[in-house]
């Protein structure tokens, strides 16, 4: 199928900067998030949580919590549902083994252990105050440097974990440069501005739940399993998001509690996580201890990298940051070793985060590559050039669409790159010192089968339906846009409805696959309804088309016209009524072939980056940051835009300040707030300016469309620490970059 | 939350019988910290008494200086002109303070008697001499990045995180007190106490106790004050480290000056040993790196804090030669 070849009059809205259409509905209020959901007089459930992290429950008193007016049942151990294990996997995607509330044993601080259900969301938070639960503790262990089980996973979500090729011991030994450092990243939690909410209701023995999950198929096939239902008898409705990040992408406890506490009660029940439990009871970004090894020549080229990933995971789930994934396929590198570990601690399972592995991937090899300029004295642009992969190294196969050298020269030139002195403290400000530094960003594109419905009515709707999802990024705008390109109608005329499970089958909302994977097949399913609408305008008697070639046809303003007599047209809503079946409707699909055995899929950028420090006071902030990204064609620029500095935004929270601490004796996270855990605020963000280098990657779907989701984070790390040696000639390899960091640095020089 | 009763006063006296009546009544006034405690589980009052009808707004000038009243907005403070023209420190103190919103809530009276931000002070399920007095300090040996430097004890080593506080104490801000035995006024530097063995006391008011006003008596070295403050971002934090400084300097000698110190001990800190550095010496680069040296003596880290008593040097330093004009 050509993308271009057999398509319709387009009114060319694929691309445009047209303004979310779901945004009047958001800030009206109109738009109904999980929390929201239209259910009469539900119960309100409040998660209390485990207070230790290894042990067990010895013994909870329920009676204070049962005394409070409104309080209707506790949920524990001893009256949950029984539920089977629930091991991960792609079609039950479950990220912990055990069920909620299954026994005594408690794996980790924060697990839940109860919840108290009540007429209303006050007294079950005053119950849930007051439920006395006393625990046996055992020393837990906290900490991945000499944890008891550490594991090598062979694979990890079907790729290579512990990659290798060459002889990169030998090479690293024999090269003429050798770099050799370790770079930590902390733990980070997603924060999305909606926590996760789950509203269940039974109803006949079909359970229906309102959740904020970035996958509604996913969310149901765990319910579906664990109470032994059919999936059709489970429907799961997540219309809008406040965004996931991730921590919305894999099942967790909460919902199944909710489901559990409606089917106690027979109730409809509604549990929202409170802020604080959102730091232990959606997952969160494993810490990384990275130790890279490069060897290179005395001009920069790259011989061998070997990169040691540490990283955590729980006694009750497996997820691995795989950091040395961008190691294996970024840069043109004859020997690579790549080794993943994770330490088993008693600790919640952590998950995929806003480019699981890539983030902090990029921020070590990123660093290294700059460590490397400085060693061989070259410009640090010079030397990611000096490396690019024509080829993706990984595979050896040619990468579908690589604009990464453009990326480079687009983002120097917008950024004035060639006037940065080489040496560091060469630039200053005022009493501040400045500096730039560059990064590669990468996201390799995904993109998995999914289906779309679409409807003409008689009344002249145009209705688009997936069970794809919204986190805030743009779905539903960009699915219009792509539906009204192939039907000629006004994409704000469309009605888009997604996140839900009963819709034609999309993928979870994560791997920045989304577009590339709803899109074709909202378009596929358009060119069906277009087709179908053709062919009775053709062959209708009472059709001012009648008669006529679908090739001599095309598409106006919500109809169809001729294209030799532009006044011979008619409307969709009139060829419906002329079809006599009611409605239109076309179910289109779309999914990948077998082009991935030819080619490599990938995006990729460049990240640049300005900032200031305050040497005296250790203040460093960023002042100026430009991200220049290859991504295929861009379905929306103002949400593509959007997207990027959004990542961008996160790329500098995840540099200088985003950190998830937890006692270091009993595993509570003591940040576990907004005062806390700090994100960047408005006054911390500068200029951001964002450049897409549009190139259609048609080889990989017919829209030309790669993911956009995740990229944005990649690099921007390594590019603040860059610029921040660049600016003082101090390293730092620890994130996040505080004054207390920066102050140890200068005394160390 | 536990079920509290609510009730608006009518005048300081009924507002303090109120609570003469209840030992676990609190007063209320913007809520924006008494109500997040109580969220936590930390505060747990019976009743709540909403101050915020008494006439005790007015930002008005008097023969010695300027009187703010206790329910005054820390907007409204931050924003009046003699304030910002008098007393430049507690304007930027202000403005450096929570965010615009919260500003426009949270009354001066309310922001003197916060509480700290110490994780384990409000997390009810951690250890806490002040919360739960003999519990223990869980942050100790613990997670104490935040915690002070100076001025803690065994018993509790949290700081104290009003930023106006700081700038007050720079200015010999006077508290005034509507007690029992009826008004009196406390210097600030005596309003809040240290932890010692009794971390659950905060300050010398007693239960009932109405601050009504908050008295700024005017002085050259007031008019020539500044308040820096270092934090991880650049809005809506704490300060891990803040200075507020007034100096008065004439005839290129220093004849006033106050040095006090915020995100460092358990109540706002004020740097004597600084500020007799400066006393009377002349206004050189010198002086100000010898007081702000000075500024750190008797400070003591724990671990994790220890990088606190670095920036309480070069943040001293700092505001000293923006104050004393040689920046
Ligand atoms: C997110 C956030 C960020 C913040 N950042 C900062 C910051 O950067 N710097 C800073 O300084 N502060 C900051 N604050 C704290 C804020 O300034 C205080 O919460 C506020 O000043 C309290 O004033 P209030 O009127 O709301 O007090 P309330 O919450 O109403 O009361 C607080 C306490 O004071 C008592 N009280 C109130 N008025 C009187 C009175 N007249 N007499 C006797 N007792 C009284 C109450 O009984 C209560 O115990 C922040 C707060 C939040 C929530």
């Amino acid at each position: 199928m050509s993308a271009t070849a057999e398509r319709p009059a387009t009114r060319g809205f694929v691309g445009l900067p047209i303004d979310r259409v779901d945004g009047h509905a958001k800030v009206t209020g109109a738009a109904r998030y999980a929390a929201d959901a239209p259910i009469a007089a539900p119960l309100h459930a409040t998660i209390v949580q485990a207070t230790i992290a290894c042990g067990r429950i010895i013994a909870i008193d329920e009676r204070a919590t049962r005394a409070v007016e409104g309080v209707v049942d506790v949920l524990t151990y001893h009256n949950a549902t029984r539920i089977p294990a629930l091991p991960f996997d792609f079609t039950a995607p479950s990220s912990e083994e055990l069920a909620p509330l299954q026994s005594d044993e408690i794996k980790y601080d924060g697990q839940h252990v109860a919840a108290v259900i009540a007429e209303t969301f006050e007294a079950a938070r005053a119950g849930a105050a007051l439920l006395r639960v006393e625990y046996e503790s055992r020393a837990p262990e906290l900490s991945p440097g000499g944890a008891r089980t550490v594991e090598q996973p062979e694979q990890w979500f079907g790729s290579d974990a512990q990659p290798r090729r060459g002889d990169p011991e030998r090479a690293f030994e024999a090269a003429g440069v050798r770099i050799d450092q370790t770079y930590t990243t902390p733990i980070e939690n997603h924060n999305p501005l909606e926590p996760s909410a789950t509203v269940a209701e039974w109803r006949d023995g079909e359970l229906i739940v309102h959740d904020s999950t970035q996958w509604v198929r996913g969310t149901r096939a765990v319910l579906a399993k664990s109470f032994g239902l059919d999936e059709e008898k489970v429907r799961v409705i997540a219309p809008y998001l406040g965004g996931g990040f991730g921590c919305k992408g894999f099942f967790w406890p909460h919902p199944l509690i909710a489901a559990m506490a409606a089917k106690l009660t027979n109730r409809p029940v509604k549990l929202v996580l409170t802020r604080e439990q959102m730091f232990t009871s959606c997952g969160y970004r494993s810490e990384t201890r990275q130790r890279l090894r490069l060897g290179a020549t005395r001009d920069g080229r790259l011989q061998a990298i070997l990169h040691d990933v540490l990283g955590t995971s729980s006694r009750v789930g497996t997820f691995v940051e795989t950091a040395g994934g961008v190691t294996a396929m970024l840069f043109d590198v004859p020997n690579i070793a790549v080794t993943h570990s994770i330490a088993r601690l008693d600790v919640p399972t952590p998950t995929a985060m806003r480019a699981p592995g890539e983030a902090p991937g990029s921020f070590a090899l990123g660093c290294a590559l700059d460590e490397l300029a400085s060693a061989c004295g070259i410009d640090p642009l010079d030397v990611l050039r000096r490396n690019h992969a024509a080829v993706d190294p990984s595979s050896g196969l040619p990468f579908s669409s690589k604009h990464l050298l453009a990326c480079y020269e687009r983002g120097a030139e917008a950024f004035g790159w060639s006037t940065r002195p080489q040496a560091p403290r060469a630039m200053r400000d005022g009493g501040e010192l400045v500096g730039w530094g560059v990064a590669t960003a990468t996201y390799p594109a995904l993109r998995s089968p999914a289906q779309a419905r679409v409807v003409l009515g008689a009344d002249g709707s145009v209705d688009v339906a997936s069970a794809t999802h919204d986190l805030g990024t743009g779905m539903y705008t960009i699915l219009a846009q792509i539906a009204a390109d192939e039907l000629g109608v006004d994409p704000r005329a469309i009605r888009v409805r997604i996140g839900d499970s009963s819709f034609p089958i999309a993928p979870v909302a994560g791997g920045s696959m989304s577009s590339a994977s709803v899109g074709p097949a909202v378009q596929d399913a358009a060119r069906r309804a277009y087709r179908e609408a053709i062919a009775i305008a053709t062959s209708a008697g009472g059709s001012p088309l009648h008669g006529l070639g679908e090739d001599e046809i095309e598409a106006c303003d919500g109809g169809l016209r001729s294209k030799r007599e532009p006044s011979r047209a008619i409307a969709y809503g009139e060829i419906v009524r002329l079809g006599g079946s009611g409605a239109i409707e076309a179910l289109g699909s779309a999914a990948p072939g077998d082009e991935g055995e030819r080619l490599s899929f990938h995006s990729f950028g460049a990240q640049f980056v300005e900032v200031r420090y305050d040497e005296e006071l250790a203040r460093l902030r960023v002042s100026r940051a430009l991200g220049v990204f290859d991504c295929g064609r861009i379905l929306n620029a103002k949400t593509a835009r959007s997207q990027m500095i959004g990542g961008i935004v996160w790329g500098i929270g995840m540099a200088l300040m985003e950190e998830t601490v937890r006692d270091p004796r009993a595993g509570a996270v003591v940040t576990n707030n907004f005062a806390d855990y700090h994100v960047p605020v408005n006054a911390d963000i500068a200029a951001i300016d964002v450049l897409f280098v549009e190139e259609p990657d048609l080889a990989f779907n017919p829209l030309g469309v790669r993911g956009i989701g995740e990229i944005g984070i990649t690099g921007v790390a390594a590019a603040i620490a860059n610029a921040v040696y660049h600016a003082t000639g101090v390293r730092l390899r620890d994130l996040p970059i505080v004054p207390e960091k920066l102050l140890a640095a200068q005394a160390a020089v | 939350m536990n079920a509290f009763r609510y009730a608006q006063a009518r005048d300081a006296a009924s507002a303090m019988a109120a609570l003469a009546a209840d030992p676990r009544a609190r007063y209320i006034a913007g809520g924006t910290n008494v109500v997040d405690l109580m969220k936590e589980g930390v505060e747990r009052p019976s009743l709540l008494v909403d101050i915020t009808q008494l006439p005790l707004r007015g930002i008005d000038r008097t023969a010695t200086g300027v009187r703010v009243g206790a329910l005054a907005l820390m907007s409204d403070v931050a924003d009046h002109p003699a304030i910002a023209r008098d007393y430049p420190v507690v304007a930027q103190a202000l403005l450096a303070s929570a965010s615009p919103q919260l500003r426009n809530m949270a009354t001066i009276g309310g922001n003197l008697m916060q509480r700290t931000r110490c994780a384990y002070f409000r997390d009810v399920s951690q250890h806490c001499n002040k919360r739960a007095p003999g519990t223990g300090c869980a942050a100790i040996s613990g997670v104490n990045r935040r915690h002070a430097v100076v001025g803690g004890s065994e018993q509790c080593i949290c700081t104290h995180a009003s930023d106006l506080a700081v700038a007050l104490l720079s200015v010999d801000a006077i508290v005034h007190v509507r007690g029992r035995a009826g008004e009196r006024t406390v210097p600030l530097e005596r309003f809040h106490v240290l932890p010692g063995s009794t971390p659950q006391r905060e300050t010398v008011l007693e239960h009932g106790d109405l601050i009504t006003a908050v008295e700024l008596p005017a002085s050259a070295a007031a008019r020539n004050s500044y308040y820096l403050k270092v934090r991880d971002r650049a809005s809506y934090e704490f300060a891990l480290v803040s200075v507020a400084a007034a100096l008065n300097v004439a005839g290129g000698r220093i004849r006033a000056a106050r040095v006090a110190l915020g995100g460092v001990a358990p109540t706002p800190w004020r740097a004597h040993a600084a500020e007799a550095a400066l006393l009377g010496r002349p206004a050189t680069g010198g002086t100000f790196a010898a007081a702000a040296e000075a500024a750190t003596r008797g400070m003591k880290g724990y671990g994790q804090n220890d990088f606190k008593i670095v920036l309480v040097r070069r943040a001293v330093n700092r505001a000293l030669q923006h104050v004393g004009a040689i920046a």
